[in-house]
């Protein structure tokens, strides 16, 4: 059933992703990235990464896409729709296509080809039971709490990284104010 | 076998709660509001369509209050003409009345409808999916729905449908982050984001805004009770950030009809107009059933009564969720009439006046409200700073909200009579 499910979202994700390059309406191919989107989502939610499937959808296919949309719809590129693809950028798309196919099947075989062992989960708790007891308290019910570990390791592990990607943001943030004032005055 | 009986009881979820609870929700309270509406403007409102006895020979028609009127509603709405203009970019024009009420009800699957029933050992779980991202989920799909709003404006390829397209985008955006980050406090306090277990911790320990039972070592009343602030001053920034989203008076701008004639769903007509409208009835069940979750209880009846009520069985048949069930159902039809009481009471906002409320009052209220929510959960020593921090930001958040509601309303202008024309 799992295995029946990652082709429906696999299938959804590539017909999406293919249907932004070939369609010719500028709107459509933002419509066809939010349904390649959700078909990622589908994928990380059958990973059992229920949160980064529900941040694609709320992120990119909630926020980020809609804003796309908006651009596009205010442009209103109807100059778009009658171009004819020229021949010499076709071939170079399709090239990098192949390179990356070549290289991806380069990959896949040198990779042994069998399932992943299951997570011990009992293990994971016992050694999480004293940094801390609620995520280990999940484990040990037999439950993978998600949310909890991204959580954990984003702000142990990684906590540096984080505060200075948040400082990034705000930086942009403020860019974008000034930015935008300058123009209206 | 097994594998049937497990389908067998999904899909009997997925038809019961979605399109035998939340769906009839829809019309219901299309008749609430027009009843509710009629009382508030000191009308009669509907309240003769029954059954027609007389039409079958009988002397006197049965009212019930006129409780058969959205039936003859969505009868009528099935019959008129469905008419698509030439104009339009057909695909597109068909695709978004679909794309505004499927995320809707979609949503509905996380949201825990009562307790379990079932025999002992083999209990159901009145929830369809019980994820353990149960809010994130409900707000990503449905932040979907804005495509249908914004495509409907877009294909209709005329001008006024067009703002009222761009409108929903901006503002769905904008409320979106207040959304989002307002529940932050209220999740800090759960440490779960499974709603079934927020509304079972809030059966045992007390609802978020009413935490008057339950105490025990970990759970004390003076830390709930300094819960309350930062979650009081969430659930209003969440409860008026739902209504921004459902696009509800007095944020309905992307329809407002006195500028845009019907907004984004002006071409519409028949039954793709009524899809617009049972999105919109549908996405505000679903935000009354998102409040009451979080904030008050979910399906609980409260003061401890609760294991009583889950206990019950009939001859070994646990009939405890069903008693929830309708402790959820009048809680939601409560916020449901709650909704309809603000919309016609409160005049719409203005554009600029609804962007600063999202943007300058609510995200950094929402902000310093996570700051102040940790603060009680990591320092609950710090009591008196928490409260005093508290209350001077839910004094600014209500003053905001009222001075918003006061610049919306239109001001009179002063009559100097005759003389004025000179």
């Amino acid at each position: 059933m799992p295995l029946l499910l990652f082709w429906i979202f696999a299938i959804l994700m590539l017909l999406g992703g293919l249907a932004v390059v070939v369609l010719p309406n500028p709107v459509a191919s933002a419509l066809s990235m939010v349904v390649s989107f959700v078909g990622l989502a589908g994928l990380f939610v059958g990973l059992n990464a229920f949160f980064v499937g529900v941040m694609q959808i709320l992120v990119y296919a909630g926020a980020i896409m809609v804003l796309f949309l908006f651009i596009i719809m205010l442009l209103d590129l109807k100059t778009e729709e009658k171009r004819t693809p020229k021949l010499v950028p076709v071939i170079g798309g399709l090239g990098i296509v192949l390179a990356f196919t070549i290289q991806l099947l380069g990959v896949l075989g040198s990779t042994p080809d069998k399932a992943a062992e299951p997570l011990d989960l009992t293990a994971a708790s016992v050694a999480m039971a004293e940094t801390s007891p609620g995520i280990s308290a999940k484990l040990a019910a037999g439950h993978l709490p998600d949310v909890n570990l991204v959580g954990q390791v984003a702000f142990t592990s990684y906590n540096l990284p984080l505060q200075i990607v948040g400082v990034l943001l705000l930086v942009a943030t403020v860019g974008v104010v000034v930015l935008s004032k300058r123009q209206t005055t | 076998m097994e594998l049937l009986i497990q389908l067998a009881i999904i899909a009997a979820k997925v038809i019961g709660l979605t399109f035998l609870i939340v769906l009839p929700l829809v019309p219901i309270s299309v008749y609430f509001e027009r009843r509710f509406s009629a009382i508030i403007q000191d009308r009669v409102g509907p309240n003769r369509v029954g059954i027609p006895l007389t039409l079958l020979g009988g002397k006197k028609d049965i009212s019930f209050f006129g409780l058969v009127q959205p039936m003859a509603d969505g009868l009528k709405l099935f019959l008129k003409e469905d008419f698509t203009p030439v104009h339009v970019r057909k695909a597109y024009f068909w695709l978004a009345p679909a794309l505004v009420i499927v995320p809707s009800l979609i949503t509905v699957c996380v949201v825990p409808f009562g307790s379990s029933i079932g025999f002992t050992g083999e209990e159901v779980k009145l929830v369809i999916a019980d994820l353990d991202v149960g809010p994130l989920f409900v707000f990503a799909i449905a932040s979907l729905s804005v495509y249908g709003i914004t495509l409907a404006g877009w294909s209709s390829n005329s001008k006024y449908p067009f703002v009222g397209g761009v409108r929903s985008t901006a503002q769905m955006i904008s409320y979106e982050i207040a959304l989002g980050l307002s529940i932050i406090p209220v999740l800090l306090y759960y440490g779960d984001l499974n709603l079934s277990n927020i509304v079972e911790h809030q059966a045992k320990h007390g609802w978020l805004l009413l935490p008057l039972w339950g105490h025990d070592a970990d759970h004390t009343l003076v830390s709930k009770l300094l819960f309350w602030i930062p979650a009081f001053i969430a659930f209003l920034i969440f409860t008026v950030s739902i209504f921004a989203e459902t696009n509800r008076m007095p944020f309905d701008l992307p329809e407002c009809e006195t500028e845009l004639v019907g907004g984004y769903h002006t071409e519409y007509s028949s039954m793709k107009f009524a899809m617009f409208f049972m999105g919109e009835y549908a996405a505000m069940v679903i935000g009354s059933a998102m409040i009451i979750t979080l904030f008050l209880g979910g399906w609980s009846l409260g003061f401890g009564s609760d294991a009583f009520i889950s206990g019950l069985a009939i001859g070994g048949f646990k009939i405890g969720g069903l008693i929830h069930l309708a402790i959820f159902m009048a809680k939601l039809v409560a916020f449901i009439l709650f909704f309809i009481l603000v919309r016609w009471t409160v005049p719409r906002f203005r554009y600029d006046q609804l962007m600063r409320l999202g943007w300058v009052i609510f995200f950094e209220a929402a902000l310093i409200n996570v700051f102040l929510a940790a603060l009680v959960i990591a320092a609950p020593q710090l009591g008196t700073v928490i409260t005093v921090v508290g209350a001077v930001l839910l004094v600014i958040v209500s003053a905001a909200l009222l001075w918003v509601l006061r610049a919306s309303e239109p001001k009179a202008a002063p009559n100097y009579g005759l003389l004025g024309s000179n």
